[in-house]
């Protein structure tokens, strides 16, 4: 099963990282005495964070399609590098701002145009498919790119089961959202909770994942635990993190960046080299961590052969 | 008694390279994370952002000294102001070759292309540009050369420079538009503080007041 050690455990069992962070850092403690030690370790921990501060648990994948050759990034790389405005607008903020992120009893909740509406657990979203590690390029519209062996399964396992009525044209997606747990959100400038829209056919699209781990492990906090979707022909912001709402619907859904600056961020937000961002050129990435941007980016993220189709006889430049 | 002691920091000779080894020391924490391997996702993005935000540090510091120096009483500041806006100028260097570098990878057509089109890339270059002919007319000699009045009116193009800065920031981040509105915030205190300091200041010679008398008595 899913869980290595015991299919009894749930994920709502899985160790929130505080907890044990304290556990090993109150063993640590227990090897040295007094205030002045204490001190000196704040010291140190200051200066040389934990290089590693999410264990996630271990995930049993099969091999997925779709994946590329190219070279991962590390996973000190994908988890200290993150756009969650809610928990701070600078991309080395979620990881320390997002450790003590409560996902435990999560649920989904489907809702809308859909036969079967319902909530599911964690636990039941993790048993709806086998979980496929797929490796995908990732391309921010800031202007880097990335390489992620992601886990979950595609999306449509999750629509078929809601059985979407002939209604259903759109999925609105939305984020967690709560102020106690997430409190520098009210800094991030955009209005809250994150929602994200994808067309019906673009949701089915057997590229379109709903993600559930990374790296062999479940997602960390700081990456949209503890479900999220990954979208690779769009750019990062389509690929909403934190999902807990789900909804089929009629018409095209307002989505965060786009109701924040509609000249800018469009509904459809392909990664097109020819559209440029009103402000900046996207016809060249920075492949993290190089510093050079050396890499031409593809038309649709180089997954052009899945999902090139779906936009045939649209005007890209309009419906950027 | 205060002013005493300031005095005689402000005047050691050791201050000077204090000052300036101090001015060097974002420079060491850019590299410091490299020298221990740490993970820095996005080297580049690391270095230009850092090396931005101190370029507006040290432009706000250099526009503090002389409102600061007249404020306070210590006329002495002034020795370290030079240094200050060469350090904003030295950080501006950098970043603007990281943009040429990393970014437009030494392509100079590329380069025009993006002055012309991106309007915070127009207002960013304008801010550096701005501070060159500072830089060169930094010495003793091309305050003699220039004379003290027109040199002091070329040096006001920092003001312009600033302002520049803060646009080119404003105008560059997605949303969290609260830490550039707080260098705008400073930036125009400062300047503020000069257009009320000339006010105060303009000859009192100005004709067809009617109560001169009452004026000078609120000015002062």
């Amino acid at each position: 099963m899913l869980i290595r050690r015991s299919p009894v455990l749930t994920y709502a069992d899985v160790t929130p990282k505080a907890i044990y962070v304290n556990r090993r850092k109150f063993l640590r403690g227990l090897g040295v005495a007094g205030a002045a030690v204490t001190l000196g370790r704040g010291l140190v921990d200051l200066i040389s964070p934990e290089t590693r501060a999410y264990a996630g648990t271990k995930l049993a994948t099969i091999k997925g399609p779709f994946s590329t050759d190219e070279k991962m990034n590390t996973y000190d790389e994908v988890t200290h590098y993150n756009n969650y405005y809610e928990f701070g607008v600078d991309k080395n903020q979620p990881a320390q701002n997002a450790a003590h992120f409560n996902t435990s009893h999560w649920t989904v909740s489907v809702e809308g145009e859909a036969k079967n509406r319902r909530k599911y657990s964690m636990d039941e979203i993790l048993k709806l498919a086998p979980l496929e590690e797929r490796i995908y390029r990732h391309r921010c519209v800031e202007g880097w790119s990335i390489v992620v062996p992601w886990i979950g399964f595609s999306f449509s396992v999750l629509a078929n089961l809601a059985e979407p009525t002939p209604k259903a044209k759109y999925v609105a997606f939305e984020s967690y959202f709560d102020t106690g747990q997430m409190p520098l959100a009210k800094y991030a400038g955009i209005e809250l909770p994150y929602v994200e829209g994808l067309r019906l056919d673009e949701a089915m699209n057997p590229l379109t994942l709903l993600c559930v781990g990374m790296y062999g492990e479940t997602l960390p906090n700081q990456d949209g635990a503890p479900v999220r979707m990954v979208i690779p022909w769009k750019y990062g912001f389509k690929s909403i993190k934190s999902i807990v709402k789900v909804r089929f619907v009629k018409d095209e859904p307002p989505t965060t960046w786009n109701r924040y600056a509609p000249r800018e961020y469009g509904f459809y937000s392909n990664v097109n080299p020819t559209v440029d961002h009103p402000r900046w050129s996207q016809a060249r990435e920075r492949r993290l961590p190089e510093f050079f941007k050396t890499h031409k980016t593809l038309m649709f993220n180089g997954y052009g052969d899945q999902v090139a189709s779906l936009y045939t006889g649209m005007d890209l430049r309009k419906n950027y | 008694m205060w002013k005493r002691y300031a005095r005689l920091v402000l005047t050691s000779r050791w201050t000077k390279p204090i000052v300036f080894v101090l001015c060097l020391a974002p420079l060491a924490g850019i590299a410091w994370p490299f020298l221990w391997h740490a993970t820095i996702p996005d080297p580049a993005a690391f270095i230009q952002h850092a090396t931005g935000d101190w370029i507006l540090r040290f432009l706000v510091i250099t526009l503090t000294i002389t409102p600061l120096r007249k404020i306070a009483g210590v006329p002495e500041m002034i020795r370290f102001r030079r240094m200050l806006g060469l350090f904003a100028f030295f950080y501006a260097c950098l970043h603007f070759l990281t943009y040429i570098g990393f970014d437009k990878l030494f392509d100079l057509s590329e380069i025009w292309k993006d002055v012309a089109k991106r309007p915070y890339i127009t207002v960013g270059f304008t801010a550096f540009v701005l501070l060159i002919p500072l830089a060169i007319t930094s010495t003793a000699g091309w305050i003699r050369r220039l004379g003290g009045r027109r040199w002091q009116m070329l040096h006001r193009l920092i003001y312009v420079s600033a302002i520049c800065g803060v646009i080119h920031y404003y105008w560059l981040v997605k949303s969290a538009v609260i830490r550039p509105l707080i260098y705008g915030a400073i930036v125009a205190v400062l300047l503020a503080w000069r257009v009320g300091d000339w006010y105060v200041k303009r000859p009192k010679t100005v004709p067809a007041r009617p109560t001169p008398q009452r004026a000078s008595v609120s000015g002062s």
